[in-house]
């Protein structure tokens, strides 16, 4: 009982801190707030607007129609029409397109004499994976531009051809915006947690008030608990209010359970809460916290299969990954949001937070109690 | 006299500044050791292009055709297949994620070649990550072309394409992510350190009390100011000059600029976040708040919002408006060109220029915001 009344006064404490200051308060649900929106927004590897240049040497209507297809495609923007082969190099150079289309001068003769033609393309290598996509967009286009050519009588008709058919699971229109989103709320959730948690212990050594706790009747385990309870709570709002966003704002489909979603949730929170924990104890100062923190959060989110995938990762570097605890929570909320998983269907994909947390919080103990005297 | 009066000031509060750096290891941490395992994460671990991909492959049909088709996607690297037996099992490989696609030649494959002229091949991806989804679509539309080719080749007439596509790529000719990436990495790094390490530093002598003991001293505003910003600049270029040589030595990434454009645009943007990060704890005072505030305002922008990972010119406008704000969209631009093109002043003239001008703004609001009153 008497444990029970000292841990609630510990946490009255915690949350009087951080409700108390009112730029704290803000700080704890406002810029999470405006950040999931903005990223939310900027996080998309869907190509829009690609700004490109053309030199056609040709003039021709067949020049033409093709160029047509090209502007009608609807995510390619015309910026200019070049006049010679000199402006090529300078367009490309100063970025003022990513792609240059040259017709040479034979394009129509030649299809008409019923030769091969050829269309050169010039992409800006700069962006890589902007190059690709655009390049393979450019790509179906010149094959619809060869069906057009068969049907307008132009061309005999293509022999054994091999015509793709392309389906995408879970995400027929292959929106990345919620391949991102959907994990989001995760990432952003985490930061909040982590830079939470370690910064109170560290703020009490530094003020040296955190000798002022060690002196009253609380047990080492007892401040723990007492310091994790507001990261885990406030981590758990922040994360629930994330992922109502991405369902009601972005329109991001939810095909899983509430149950699976907050369990998991739930889980690595506390798991981040551990390694906040342990980040502080080993910290004396805000700046070291601070830092301490982001020693592990870059890693972690960088490796966590957010932006970049897992797979590509070499061997060794995916066996590592095994202990991230942000890997764990990124392929749950996806399979969670996207693919519909329920509790039973997504526990393979979380039970090693448990473990990870189960190691992180009893290291934050034993280090809380070995520095504390 | 005054000149010698600044001298003697600014060697006492350099001293000062370079014990308390020296002192507080995790300064040092960040800036070098840092930047050394996010170089490793980023260089080996980011990697957008699709290589090896699992593919689940389904060839209904035994003949010669289908046979050639199988072994070309067998052959080449772009893919791993595992050859399945069965739609169902194909399904449940996608489902487990243990492939990302499936590809299907069905049983009257060559029937339909040779009556119809065209035999579709079916390919189910994953959507789940609509990048690589989009990636594998056009790697395997590759390879029909090259089948494609190669029969036209071989003297097939009737396999001819009227129009095809010949397609070059400028100065990342190999297409590699890492050389976009890395460059984007060591804009990362100096924001890491220009804002956050500065972040805390006015307001952690507010809070300890220490300025109140500066402010008695002879030191102006300006000194302190400067003795802030020294040091860190200081680390600033040297965890930048790090990563540069780790990148272009370790990670193969070209470098076609010159050193000193590097060195001009670099200090530009470190001056530019060390003045954010100065002006946020200047002006809060709390580091509680101003960590935050940093990471939220400083750190998280600049790796959403500056083109580092995340195309701008894809996004909606309302975001390429606010990413102008953003001082590591413009660096972000600068190294991607130092990098992989070189010199180009027409782009480099104008985006160093946005960043003098943040760095002379955000400076001078520090000074301001740095009074040597109690009250503030």
């Amino acid at each position: 009982m008497a444990v029970l009344q000292r841990i609630m006064a510990l946490v009255a404490k915690e949350f009087l801190l951080i409700l108390k200051d009112k730029r704290s308060r803000f700080v704890i649900i406002g810029p999470p707030l405006i950040q999931f929106f903005v990223f939310g927004y900027a996080a998309t590897y869907d190509l829009k607007d690609v700004r490109y240049a053309i030199h056609d040497q040709s003039r021709s209507s067949l020049s033409r129609q093709f160029l047509a297809k090209v502007q009608g495609n609807g995510i390619f923007r015309l910026t200019e029409e070049l006049l010679s082969q000199e402006q090529i190099a300078e367009t490309i150079d100063r970025e003022d397109a990513r792609l240059i289309i040259h017709v040479g001068a034979d394009f129509e003769e030649r299809l008409q004499r019923g030769e091969a033609a050829t269309i050169q393309v010039l992409a800006d290598g700069r962006n890589p994976n902007v190059a690709l996509i655009a390049l393979g967009y450019l790509g179906t286009i010149v094959q619809s531009f060869n069906e057009d050519l068969v049907r307008q009588g132009l061309a005999p008709p293509g022999g054994p051809g091999l015509q793709l058919i392309d389906r995408a699971w879970f995400n027929d229109n292959l929106q990345s915006r919620w391949f991102i989103v959907s994990a989001l709320g995760g990432i952003i959730s985490m930061v909040v947690v982590m830079i939470l948690t370690s910064l109170s212990v560290a703020r009490e050594r530094e003020f040296g008030t955190f000798d002022q706790l060690l002196v009253a009747p609380f047990t080492p385990g007892e401040i723990l608990i007492g310091k994790s309870l507001p990261g885990i709570v406030f981590g758990l709002m922040d994360a629930l209010i994330f992922a109502a966003g991405a369902v009601l704002w972005f329109h991001v489909p939810f095909r899983g359970t509430l149950a699976a979603l907050v369990v998991a949730l739930l889980l690595f929170i506390v798991t981040m809460v551990g390694v906040g924990l342990l980040v502080s104890s080993l910290s004396t100062t805000m700046q070291q916290g601070l830092l301490g923190s982001f020693i592990f959060i870059m890693p972690a989110v960088t490796l966590s299969g957010l932006a970049t995938p897992v797979e590509n990762m070499p061997h060794w570097l995916q066996q590592a990954d095994l202990v991230n605890p942000v890997r764990y929570i990124i392929v749950a909320l996806r399979t969670i949001f996207l693919q519909g998983a329920d509790l039973p269907a997504v526990w393979p994909h979380i039970w090693p937070l448990l473990l990870i947390a189960s190691v992180t919080l009893t290291l934050a103990a034993w280090l809380f109690r070995a520095r504390s005297v | 006299m005054t000149n010698g009066l600044f001298f003697m000031r600014m060697r006492g509060i350099l001293r000062k500044e370079f014990l308390q750096i020296l002192r507080d290891p995790s300064s040092i941490a960040l800036a070098v050791v840092m930047p050394l395992v996010l170089l490793v994460i980023f260089g080996y671990g980011v990697n957008l292009d699709a290589e090896h991909v699992p593919v689940a492959l389904l060839a209904e049909e035994q003949s010669s055709f289908s046979a050639d088709l199988v072994s070309r996607f067998e052959l080449s690297e772009t893919f791993a297949v595992h050859r399945v037996h069965s739609m169902t099992e194909a399904e449940q490989l996608l489902e487990s994620r243990r492939v990302d696609g499936i590809i299907r030649l069905q049983d009257n494959f060559t029937e339909k070649l040779q009556t119809a002229g065209s035999a579709p091949v079916q390919l189910i991806v994953n959507g789940v990550d609509a990048n690589r989804a989009r990636l594998i679509q056009s790697y395997v539309a590759a390879v029909l072309g090259q089948w494609s080719a190669m029969r036209r080749a071989a003297g097939d007439p009737a396999a001819h394409a009227p129009v095809s596509l010949v397609s070059r790529v400028w100065f990342n000719e190999e297409v590699e992510s890492r050389n976009f990436m890395v460059p984007g990495l060591i804009t990362l790094i100096m924001t890491l350190i220009g804002i956050l390490l500065t972040a805390l530093v006015i307001a952690r002598e507010w809070e300890r009390g220490t300025m109140e003991a500066m402010l008695v001293t002879p030191l102006r505003r300006i000194d302190i100011l400067l003795g802030k910003i020294i040091p860190y600049y200081l680390l600033g270029m040297l965890g930048m000059a790090m990563s540069v040589a780790v990148a272009v030595t370790v990670f193969d990434v070209p470098y076609r600029g010159s050193i000193t454009a590097l060195f001009l645009l670099s200090s530009l943007f470190m001056l530019a976040s060390l003045g954010f990060g100065l002006l946020l704890s200047a002006a809060i005072r709390v580091q509680f708040v101003a960590a935050q505030v940093s990471i939220v305002a400083g750190f998280l922008p600049a790796f959403f919002l500056s083109g580092l990972i995340f195309d701008l010119e894809s996004t909606p406008r309302f975001i390429q408006v606010v990413s102008h704000i953003v001082p590591a969209r413009y660096f972000i631009t600068i190294s991607h060109t130092l990098f992989m093109a070189g010199d180009v002043w027409s782009v480099l003239l104008p985006n160093g220029l946005v960043l003098a001008l943040m760095a002379v703004f955000f400076l001078s609001m520090a000074y301001r915001k740095m009074s040597k009153r109690l009250e503030g």
